[in-house]
Formats: C-alpha cells, sequence, structure tokens
C-alpha cells in the first residue's frame, strides 16, 4: 500500500465524517422549527411538512455530495491507476 | 467489495451491451405500463375496489400538482406521476430477492435528470414562448444571467447526485452489513431503506414540479407586477 492510496483511505473519511456534521446540525434545526411551527399551528401541519421534506432533501444533498466524494476517492481514483 | 460505480453486462444485443440496470429498467418500464393498460380497460362510474385506489393515487398526484405549482394538473400529471410512479417502484424493488434497484446506479438517475431538465425547457417554452422562456434566465437583472445558467445545470447535477447517493448508500450498507453480521440482521435497514425510497421519490417529484413550475411562472413576472400596481 502506498502513500497515494493511504491518503485517499484518510482523505475519504474525514470527507465522510467532517461532511456529516452540517447537515445534521442544519437538520437539526430545520426539524426543530417544524415542530414548533407545527405545535403552534396544527391545522398548517401539512404545507409545513411538505416544506419540510424537501428542505431536509436540499440539506442532505450535502451530506450525499460528500459521500460521493468518498466513494469516488475509494473506487474511481484517477491518481491510483 | 464490489464498487457501486461498476456495472455487470448480462448479455448483448448486436454491439449493444446490455447491463443489470437496464434490463431491470425494462421490466419495471413493462410492468408499469401493461398494469396501467389492464388496469384501466374497463373503467366503470361505479368503482370496484382496484378501481377506487387507482384513483386515490391519480387524485394524490393531482393535488400534490395543485398545492405545489398552483396550477391545473391536467398537463403536468403524465409525467409527474409517471416520474414518481416509477422511482417509487424502481426503489422498492429491492424487496424482490436477488433484484438490485436500478436507481442504486448513476446512470438510471442521469436519465431522469435529464428528463426533468427537458422537461423544464419543454413546459417553460410551451407556457411563455421561446423567448419568454430565454427571458426568464435575465429575471430579477440581465447581471444574473450567467449565474442562472449555470443554476440549471447544477440542480440537475444535485437532482442526480440525490437521488443516487441515498439508493445507492442504501444498497452499500445492506452488503457491508450483510457481509459483517448475517441473515436476519440487515431487515431493520431494509425497512428504512424502503421509508427512504419512498420519500426520495416523493421529493424528486416534487422538486421537478418546482423546476417546473419556476420556468413557468417567472415567464410572465411582468403581468403579475402590473396586476399589483393596478389592482
Amino acid at each position: 500500500m502506498n502513500w497515494l492510496s493511504l491518503a485517499s483511505i484518510i482523505g475519504a473519511a474525514i470527507a465522510v465524517s467532517f461532511g456529516a456534521i452540517g447537515p445534521a446540525l442544519a437538520e437539526g434545526r430545520a426539524v426543530a422549527a417544524a415542530m414548533d411551527a407545527i405545535a403552534r399551528q396544527p391545522e398548517a401541519a401539512n404545507t409545513i411538512s411538505r416544506t419540510l421534506f424537501v428542505g431536509l432533501a436540499m440539506i442532505e444533498t450535502m451530506a450525499i455530495y460528500c459521500l460521493v466524494i468518498a466513494l469516488l476517492l475509494l473506487f474511481a481514483n484517477p491518481l491510483l491507476k | 467489495m464490489k464498487s457501486p460505480l461498476t456495472l455487470d453486462v448480462l448479455f448483448h444485443i448486436g454491439p449493444l451491451p446490455i447491463t443489470e440496470p437496464v434490463l431491470a429498467t425494462w421490466i419495471i418500464m413493462a410492468l408499469l405500463t401493461v398494469g396501467a393498460w389492464l388496469s384501466t380497460r374497463r373503467l366503470s362510474l361505479q368503482p370496484s375496489r382496484f378501481q377506487a385506489f387507482l384513483e386515490l393515487i391519480v387524485e394524490t398526484v393531482d393535488g400534490q400538482i395543485r398545492d405545489t405549482m398552483q396550477v391545473e394538473p391536467g398537463l403536468y400529471r403524465a409525467f409527474i406521476g409517471t416520474l414518481f410512479l416509477f422511482i417509487f417502484v424502481a426503489n422498492w424493488s429491492e424487496l424482490i430477492p436477488g433484484v438490485e434497484p436500478p436507481t442504486a446506479h448513476v446512470e438510471t438517475d442521469a436519465a431522469l435528470a435529464l428528463l426533468v431538465f427537458v422537461g423544464v425547457i419543454y413546459f417553460g417554452v410551451r407556457a411563455s414562448g421561446l423567448q419568454g422562456y430565454l427571458a426568464t434566465f435575465a429575471s430579477p437583472t440581465p447581471f444574473m444571467i450567467p449565474l442562472n445558467f449555470v443554476e440549471s445545470l447544477t440542480r440537475t447535477f444535485s437532482l442526480l447526485v440525490r437521488l443516487f447517493g441515498n439508493v445507492m448508500s442504501g444498497v452499500f450498507v445492506i452488503g457491508i452489513v450483510l457481509s459483517l453480521a448475517g441473515l436476519l440482521v440487515p431487515i431493520p435497514l431494509m425497512a428504512l431503506d424502503l421509508l427512504t425510497g419512498a420519500v426520495q421519490a416523493y421529493i424528486f417529484a416534487v422538486l421537478a414540479m418546482v423546476f417546473i413550475a419556476g420556468a413557468i411562472s417567472e415567464g410572465k413576472p411582468r403581468e403579475k407586477e402590473h396586476e399589483r400596481t393596478t389592482a
């Protein structure tokens, strides 16, 4: 195992672990705000949860980008071949 | 461990290699088409249980389109509904042993995202003409033209990566847990995967609706401002 593949593996781990922090915090805040809104206005729950789902998907995409970068580093690394 | 980015070629039709997700896509397409044809052959005014169930699906799709796009759903029902049903069935096809969801491969998702990209242009041009659609790139100011142009590409790309990442990571995690733990352990993860699959199908359809709604409503901002000032 040479230095390049070692660096790729560590890079992939760092990408996923640090890339998960931001979206996790953001999703927590989004869900908390939506819960608050539904508790105040239960009749608007449908609209709120639909918007919440779309927003969560948007936020989650950031984590998914990190995952895809990690997979590219591990399985399709252009430097290793 | 098998890379999630590579594909197994099953057989060749002439010079054309046919891979596993392509075959799965064809089977799902055939099932949906034949199912839709068979189930709408004998429609009656007093619906049977099955027909009532189908009507429930169509009315739910219609309601979502009406809520999200604020337009009458007739024109968009076919596109949005087909997208949702196909992705939903594809994500849940992992329930059948030995079948890997075709959406877990980047090529299928790229095709779906491209469909949305073309669909946005088609519906935008259809709603406000070529000039009106091109004018949406210059709203609110002409300085935004490069940004709006880049946005229409990046949001297609993010649509592709979102669906691919979610479905593929589910399949991948199940593979890892299965190789580490054993037979029955991944079942809770598979249940979670079904939930993710349904939510991702819904989100893909909602985002397609939002993009199309943006293209058809931004085409006529002048009229709206005019209405607002005159009202």
